[in-house]
Order: C-alpha cells, then structure tokens, then sequence
C-alpha cells in the first residue's frame, strides 16, 4: 500500500510536470504576444521592449521556464500581467467557491443520476425505463450554456424561486449546482442502471432472493452496494470533466470561481493566470482520481493496490 | 458645432475662469441613494496609470481628478484639479495653477509635488503604464524611457500651488493628454505603501472612493464628502457587480435589481427591447469616438495598387452592414467620427457602386479579380460582418478567404504584416481623447506602420506626416480653426489614397432603470463610458 502510495505521488508530480510544460509550451508558440496587450496600442516600440524585458519575456522559451518552475517550487505562482496582483491571492479568493459548487454539483448529479438509474434497472423495459432513459440521454447531450439560461430564465425570472445569479446564500447555489448536476446526472443514470441490471442477474441475488428476504432488503442490502462500485471511480473522473463545466456554468450565474477567472483571462492572455488556474485544476484532477483509486479497496477487498 | 466646440478651446486657452461655459446641473437632482452596475470582467486595475480598457476608464475617473478634465457630457474641455493655467507665446511651456483645499481620500492635501510624482510616475519604464507614449511631448521623456533619468526633466514645482511643464515640442494636444486617466494625481505615500497592489487599493482626489472591492463579486464606491467640486457627486454609493454576463444582466434590469448594465444591451435582445416602449424610452442613444474599417496591407499585391483599394471600398455595401448589427451604427465615409473636431462635411467618400468597382478593377488589371485573406475577430458579429463584406468582394470577383481568429492573434497578424485585409471589428480605434491627431498617428501615420504597430494598413505618407506634425505644433488658439482645417486636409488625403475602406461608426446604447435621472447625455458621455457617474443621480 506504501509503496503504491509512493508510486501513484510521484507518478501524479510528473503528470502535473507536464502539464505545466505543455500548457507553458502552447502558450509560448500563440501567435499573439501577451506584452502587446499590456502595453495596448498607444504604447511605443520603447515601452513594448521595456515590459518584455523586466517581465523577462524576451528571455529563450526554456529560461522562462525553468524561472517559472523555480517560482512554482518556492510555491510562488507570479503575478498577473494586467492586474499586477499575486496569481496566489486570485486563485486562493475564488477556489472556495468553485470547490463550493462542485460539491453542490456533485451532490446533485450523485442524487439525481443514482435514484434515476436504480429505478430504471428495477423497472426494465417498461415505459418508466425508456422514458428516463430518453432524460438521461437529453441530459448528457444538453449544452451548459443551454440548460443554465434555460434554468435561470425559469425559476429565477419567471418564477422567482431563486436570484438572478451572483453569490452568497445557499438559494445562490441551487441553480448554478442544478445545472451542472441534471448535466452529469445523465451519465450516472446510464452507469448506474447498466450496473444495477447486471447485478440483479448474479447468482447471489437469485440465492438472497431464495433465502425469502423482502425485496426491499435484496436491493439495499445486497444489489446496491455491489451495483454502485463502478460508480465512485467515476466520481474521481467527474472531476474533470466538471472542470471544463463551470467555465460555462460559473459565466452565466456569475459565480465568482477559477473558472470565470480563467476565462477573463484566456482573453486577455494573462499567462501567469492561465498557468495557476491550469495547474489547480491538473491537481484536483490528479487527486480526484487518486482518491477514487485509493478508496476502491475499502469498497471492494476484492481489489488490491500494487 | 465645430465653431462652438473652436470658441470653447479658445476661452479655455485664455486661462478664462471656466464657470462660464461649465456643466449646467439638472436643477431636479436629488442627492443620496445607491445604484448598481453590472459587468461581465472583474475590474482588471483602477490605478490610473495602468486602467487601459472602457470599463475601468469611467471608474478611474471617479476615483481620481486630472488637472484638465471634460465638461460633462461633451468633448469640451474644462480644468479640474488646475483653477486655471497659462501657454506661453512660443507653446512650448503651460504654467499650471492648482486649486487650494483639495484632499486626498487620505486626508492630505493634493500639491504641485503630486503632479510631479505623478507624471514621474507614468513615464517611468518600471510602471509599465501602456499611456507612457502619450507624455512624449514633455522636455526629457526620452531620457526617461531609455531608463537614464529617473525624473522629467519639463516638470517643474514652482510652488506647492504652481506647476510648469516644459515641452520639447509645440503640442497642440497637450491639455488633452493632461486630462487623460494616466495624468489623473496620485499621492506617493499611497503608491508606495500599497506597491503593486495600489490598483486594488487606489487612493485619489476623485468623486467617490473605493470602499470595497471582493474579487470576481462587487466594488462599491462611496460618495467623498469632502469633493472638491460643489453638489456632485449626488449617488451616495454605487455598487459595481461584476461577473454578470450581459443577458443575465437585462434580465436583472428587467426584475429591477440593476440600475445600469455596464456591457450594454446584449445584441441578441436589441431588436426585442427597442420593440417594446416601456423599455426602448429608457435606452438612451449617443455617438461614440468610434470607426469601423477595413485596413488594406499597401504592401501585398494587389492592394498595393490604389485603383483596387477604391475598387474595394466601393464594392462595400455598408448599408447592408448597419442592418446586420440592427442598426446600431452609422454608415461611415472617412476614418474620423461625424462627432470628432475635423471631421469633413459635406464629403460622401466613394459611394456603393459594384459595376463601377468592377471596371476599376478591369481597368488595374483584374478583370477576373483576384484572391485574398480577410482577417477577423472571432466574436459576434464580427464573422457575420466579414461575411458579408465577403460575399460584397465577389460581386466584383475578388474572393476573400476568411480568417476567424482570437483578438490577440488578429492584432498580431497586423502588426507583423501578414494580413491582406483586416475587418477592425472588436479591435477598432476609439479615441482616447477628442482630437482629430488621436485618429492619425499609430493608426494611419508612418510611426505605426512598424512591426508590432497598429497601423495594420502599413500606409505611410510622408507629406501627410508632415502635415500632421505642422497641425499639431500649432498653440495659437486663434489658429485653432485653421489646425482643424488642416486635420480634415490629412483625412481627406487619406481617402485619396484609400488604405482604408471607413465602413461604420458605432452608435452606444445605454440602457437604464426607471429610477435613474440626469440629462441624456450623462448616459451616452463620449468620455465616461458608459456613464458619467459622478453627475447621474437617482430619483428614488
């Protein structure tokens, strides 16, 4: 276990050493030039080669990262071109609530998408099975950008259950949570109920069946907890597609997190931001999939880590 | 207007008081209340020597005061932070007199010291201020963009009441550049305590200061009681929401929980709130220093041939152009604004006329046309736009491959020449201040035709070059009429030359809630954009 530890740590330092240099990499070799949208257009040639110079951009592509390495070792991630403000600071004011939504969008999908699949396994074939089915595969297919207007014209212009975006309360977090979870609910439906109809065709369902317990505990007692094991790797997984999510998400409910941030300043080509939010990012992804590799032998003895 | 506007300058140049001509206040306004605005992008920066984009111009200049500062509404002059100033004969020096009493958010007095350190300040490489530039014409900034003075050498402290600027150059739009946001007074100790972070942390002599600033949420600006200039501002608070997309924004409005959306009215809605009356008589419609045109590379065959950048600009139907944006503009003939000092009346620039585009294009050696790439902003409308001017060029035969690409690497293919044509849509001039020279110099002079400049037209005429040079070394106010003349001569030689096919001038839209009150103009202000906010009040 130690040393699968040790393994899958040093393993997810080297994944995120690459990701940091292909991400530095792409952003070195865009055709735009990030000094020229500092300066802006009344600048002289003058002050374009004074900023290159003092932020050191003028250096070859493998100086400025090793210098961007030796910063991110000390744990200093720079400061942003435009704003001028620590990356840290921005990144470490907006990951509460990026972490906050993914938990209430996880949350919702994990709800959502298990109650639809276990009651379409149980119900198979019938009409309550297609036409969740049919949900679930609109769902998965549904544009975030769609399904959040859609979401935030209904029940918070038209109805007024909710705010028009922004951040705060809890009634803050239902939409933008609803959103991202109705969209992975689709997912889990689907793996959940495939899982689930597997399972209750094993041998030891027909014995629990035989021994004469009532359906209810067959399916809680024993289907559930063997059904639902493909399900908390796919949590670790969640993760990253959730991501890219809340680019959109966090755009239209205003939800001031890292995604918004990183979109801001993809356009404005704000390397340093770019590069901290990223690099966050790569890490949850790392240590999402980490976890759900970790917990899977508590699950399930039958799987041993090596 | 354009005499008006000649008097207005000559008064100001007379060192005459200025209450004369000065902003008439709404005689209902009504001080107190609080008003939201919403954005899209958190604030990038409100220090005033770095805020470079239209968000946090308007909000700087609330925040801070230059010693020039523009009547309200309008692209006239007036003095701010300076009672009054004086020009010598020859131009070259401006003796500026500052007002008495005038505090800090800090609490100290605002002295010719703070001028001082302010422009030091902007000039100086290690700020980084993308305004540097504009300070040029002041005696010893080249020493301080080569890094080896670390003070201007024109700008001098009289006393703590008097501050005189010494030139190097006659400058006729020097009092402009003084009203910029990048010449509004900062105070040292403010500067210096906060570091890099003051653009967080701004402290000036403004209307309102900032009280609050959570990232990515809101801002929110508190009325300075002790402002400087009587009555205004009348908001007591102005909150400043940002992360708003501009759709759910108008929603908001619509709800009544916004009072001003800063990003506008998201065109997708345009057509749907101008339809319906109780919304389209709170749109308040104003012109901007704005052109919209298509640069023409003068060193790619074969638009370095001039009968085929006429060609193209009379192949453009801009009528059809305007309708593709609702109308939000005004079809344009030459690159200066119908609102900007100089612009030419009367001219009609070359009219939409395919067949006689065809001929003259026959007639330079083209009958077949030719093929070409049209560069273009990849964000709404700005493809559909390149679209249509696409389908204009090959009624003539000319077939314009279209290149959908990011901001950035649209600027960059311009500025290294490798782009034909570019469509300037969501990259176009709009001036930094109101005078006819903004338009001219990086855009369509010799010294932006560089690698990495802005004239993306790579056009440079060295006899308009000089003529420019000569209309802006002219001080006199009484020549003020003839300097105007001059800058309409330049534009219309470079219509002559067409490096440019002018294809509208945007108009602005700003809509608002039933509560806000204060004239017209005060929400479509040609230099707070969206809205003046230290003059608009509310009226409930």
């Amino acid at each position: 276990m130690a040393t699968y530890l040790i393994r899958r740590l040093i393993q997810s330092a080297l994944i995120l050493l690459g990701v940091s240099f292909i991400t530095f990499f792409l952003l070195y070799v865009l055709p735009a030039d990030p000094v020229r949208q500092i300066a802006g257009r009344s600048a002289t040639a003058q002050t374009v080669a004074n900023i290159r110079e003092q932020l050191g951009l003028d250096q070859p592509f493998i100086v400025q990262y090793l210098r961007y390495l030796g910063g991110l070792v000390q744990g200093d991630l720079g400061r942003s071109y435009l704003q001028k403000t620590e990356v840290a600071s921005l990144i470490a004011s907006r990951l509460p609530a990026t972490l906050l939504l993914m938990a209430g969008g996880i949350g919702c999908e994990l709800v959502l998408g298990l109650s639809m699949g276990i009651i379409a396994a149980l119900r198979r074939g019938r009409t309550l099975d297609q036409s969740l089915m049919i949900t679930s595969f609109v769902a998965v297919s549904a544009p975030q950008f769609v399904v959040s207007l859609l979401l935030l014209y209904v029940f918070a212009v038209r109805l007024g259950w909710f705010p028009i975006g922004g951040y705060g309360t809890w009634a803050h977090l239902v939409l933008p949570a609803a959103t991202l979870g109705v969209l992975g609910s689709g997912w889990y439906s689907r793996m959940m109920r495939s899982s689930m109809v597997e399972v209750l065709r094993a041998d030891f369902i027909r014995t629990a069946r035989a021994k004469g317990l009532t359906r209810r505990r067959v399916i809680l007692r024993h289907a559930l907890p063997n059904a639902i094991l493909p399900i908390i790797a796919m949590i670790g997984i969640d993760i990253g597609i959730f991501m890219g999510g809340i680019v959109v998400v966090e755009s239209v409910f205003g939800w001031p997190g890292i995604g918004q941030l990183a979109w801001q300043a993809i356009q404005r080509i704000d390397i340093p931001i770019i590069m901290g939010v990223t690099l966050v990012s790569a890490c949850a992804i790392v240590l999402g999939n980490l976890l759900a590799d970790l917990v899977t032998p508590f699950i399930d003895p039958r799987i041993r880590l090596r | 207007m354009r005499n008006l506007l000649t008097t207005t300058a000559l008064m100001l140049a007379l060192a005459l008081p200025a209450t004369a001509q000065d902003y008439q206040p709404d005689p209902n306004a009504r001080p107190g209340g609080s008003i939201v605005i919403t954005y899209k992008d958190d604030v990038a920066t409100l220090d005033p020597a770095i805020g470079y984009d239209w968000q946090n111009w308007s909000m700087i200049k609330s925040l801070f005061d230059g010693l020039m500062d523009y009547v309200p509404g309008t692209t006239e002059l007036r003095p701010g932070l300076a009672e009054r100033y004086e020009i010598s004969d020859d131009g070259m020096t401006v003796t500026f007199h500052l007002r008495t009493g005038v505090m800090f958010h800090n609490g100290r007095e605002m002295t010719a010291e703070d001028v001082k350190y302010t422009l030091d300040r902007v000039t100086n490489p290690e700020t980084q201020s993308p305004g540097a530039g504009f300070f040029g014409s002041i005696l010893g900034y080249d020493a301080m963009a080569d890094g080896s003075a670390s003070a201007l050498e024109g700008v001098k402290v009289i006393d703590p009441q008097t501050v005189e600027i010494t030139l190097s150059r006659p400058d006729a739009t020097f009092l402009h550049v003084m009203a910029l946001n990048f010449a509004h007074i900062v105070p040292q100790e403010a500067v210096e305590a906060a570091g890099d972070d003051f653009g967080k942390q701004p402290v000036g002599t403004g209307a309102f200061k900032l009280t609050e600033w959570t990232l990515g949420q809101r801002l929110v600006f508190e009325k300075n009681q002790d402002y400087w200039r009587d009555g205004v501002p009348y908001l007591d608070q102005i909150t400043f929401e940002v992360g708003q997309e501009p759709i759910v924004a108008l929603l908001r409005l619509q709800n009544g929980e916004v009072d001003v959306p800063g990003d506008g009215i998201p065109p997708a809605k345009f057509q749907e709130v101008m339809a319906d009356p109780a919304q389209a008589e709170r749109v308040v419609e104003g012109g901007q220093l704005h052109t919209g045109y298509i640069t023409m590379n003068v060193n790619t065959a074969p638009l370095d041939n001039v009968e085929v950048r006429r060609a193209i600009n009379m192949a453009i139907n801009k009528d059809r152009i305007v309708q593709i944006i609702n109308g939000r503009a005004v079809p344009a003939n030459q690159p200066l604004p119908p609102t900007m000092p100089g612009y030419t009346e009367g001219y009609d620039g070359y009219g939409y006329d395919p067949d006689q585009a065809r001929q003259m294009l026959a007639d330079a050696g083209f009958p077949d046309g030719f093929e070409t790439e049209l560069f273009v902003m990849n964000t709404d409308p700005n493809p559909r736009i390149a679209q249509a001017i696409q389908q204009d060029l090959s009624e003539i035969g000319v077939k314009a491959a279209i290149q959908s690409l990011a901001q950035a690497n649209v600027i960059e293919a311009g500025g290294n020449g490798s782009a034909p044509m570019i469509w300037s849509g969501g990259m176009a001039w709009i001036a930094d201040f109101p005078d006819p020279s903004n338009f001219y110099g990086p855009i369509l002079g010799c010294a932006g035709a560089v690698e990495g400049g802005w004239n993306w037209s790579w056009y440079c005429n060295a006899e308009l070059d000089a003529m420019a040079t000569e209309a802006d070394s002219i001080v006199d106010p009484d020549r003020a009429e003839e300097r105007m003349q001059m800058w309409s001569d330049i534009y219309m030689g470079v219509m002559e030359d067409a490096p440019w096919a002018p294809v509208f001038n945007e108009q602005r839209y700003t809509m608002k809630s039933a509560r806000m009150g204060g004239a017209d103009e005060l929400y479509v202000d040609p230099v707070s954009i969206p809205i003046n906010y230290d003059y608009v009040f509310a009226t409930e």
